[in-house]
């Protein structure tokens, strides 16, 4: 992974490395299998249509982890998820290319920890705002080291 | 488009009408949902191996050394690799999800996460995982009632120590 960032690395009001993901059928049938979420609109399209929905929709929780990639490549190996917050706002469907996003809230020390809060998000081509959250990381201090 | 208010001009029309008709969230679910509330589920138990976190971390595309390469891992100064930070939030989901409605024709979506991490996942943890309907909403939807059921689940590893906490939410029509 990339070089280690610090607490006095941080800069309120920036943004982070985004990170691009089109998701495939294939996928989310591995996320089905590694999840253990079977529920079958993620695979069967037929099911999907039945139940209302335009077609198979991508797992919520395989684009929250999608968001999680992206911060712990950017909080590097010193760097802690602590909170993670994710709410669904819209579908997401296979093949679309997803933009994960982040945004620095603030940064404060608290109980000795350099934390670190994030808005972040992810976005499909239609510019839509399919999933949103917010994040704090504790990060190393360049004076602990 | 929140979740509570945007979903139903998804669903089309023709899939609209029959819903008319055929009503998935009956007197009987909700009972069955609403008798559960602040009751705590039997704990579903994991062994956590690293077969497990390796699936998940190719399942998403993540390549980071930390979740797959013993070696690097213990470089940095880790006992073993780590599982990802949204790992344990698969831990019990699909399965409490199966148990509690177990009906083909009610839809289940997603609609929220909130975690507290507390301590990382190696392999050869035990974690269990305690699952409590919190709360649930009835909303009326153009296509029928809707749900809005919030659980807390809770793991806990071999040690008796709280490794994470989370509140789901799910939409269920």
């Amino acid at each position: 992974m990339g070089k280690q960032i610090y607490y006095e690395d941080i800069v309120e009001g920036s943004t982070i490395q985004q990170l691009i993901k089109q998701p495939t059928a294939t996928q989310l049938v591995m996320w089905a299998g590694a999840s253990g979420d079977y529920n079958a609109i993620h695979y069967d399209k037929d099911y999907a249509l039945h139940q209302g929905l335009p077609g198979i929709i991508v797992h919520g929780q395989l684009v929250g982890a999608f968001l999680g990639q992206m911060l712990t490549d950017w909080a590097g190996v010193k760097g802690n998820l602590r909170k993670l917050s994710l709410s669904y706002k819209g579908m997401n469907y296979p093949g679309e290319t997803l933009i994960c996003q982040g945004k620095i809230l603030k940064k404060n020390i608290e109980d000795n920890q350099h934390l670190v809060t994030l808005k972040i998000w992810v976005e499909n081509p239609r510019s839509e705002k399919t999933l949103t959250g917010m994040a704090v990381i504790s990060l190393p201090s360049i004076n602990d080291t | 488009m929140a979740c509570g208010t945007g979903i139903d001009f998804l669903i089309p029309f023709a899939t609209w009408f029959y819903r008319l008709f055929v009503m998935s969230i009956d007197v009987e679910i909700i009972e069955k949902l609403e008798s559960r509330i602040s009751l705590a589920e039997k704990p579903i138990v994991y062994e956590i191996e690293k077969g497990m976190i390796k699936r998940f971390a190719q399942a998403v595309g993540d390549a980071n050394q930390l979740w797959q390469d013993e070696e690097y891992a213990v470089e940095i100064g880790y006992e073993s690799i780590i599982a990802p930070p949204n790992f344990i939030v698969t831990l019990g989901f699909g399965k409490m999800l199966q148990d509690l409605v177990n009906d083909p024709e009610i839809t289940v979506l997603h609609g929220s996460t909130e975690l507290k991490r507390h301590l990382e996942i190696k392999p050869g943890d035990i974690i269990s995982v305690t699952n409590t309907i919190n709360n649930i909403r009835e909303r009326q939807g153009i296509t029928g009632k809707m749900l809005f059921v919030t659980f807390d689940m809770l793991y806990e590893n071999q040690h008796q120590e709280m490794v994470a906490e989370c509140r789901q939410m799910i939409i269920l029509y």
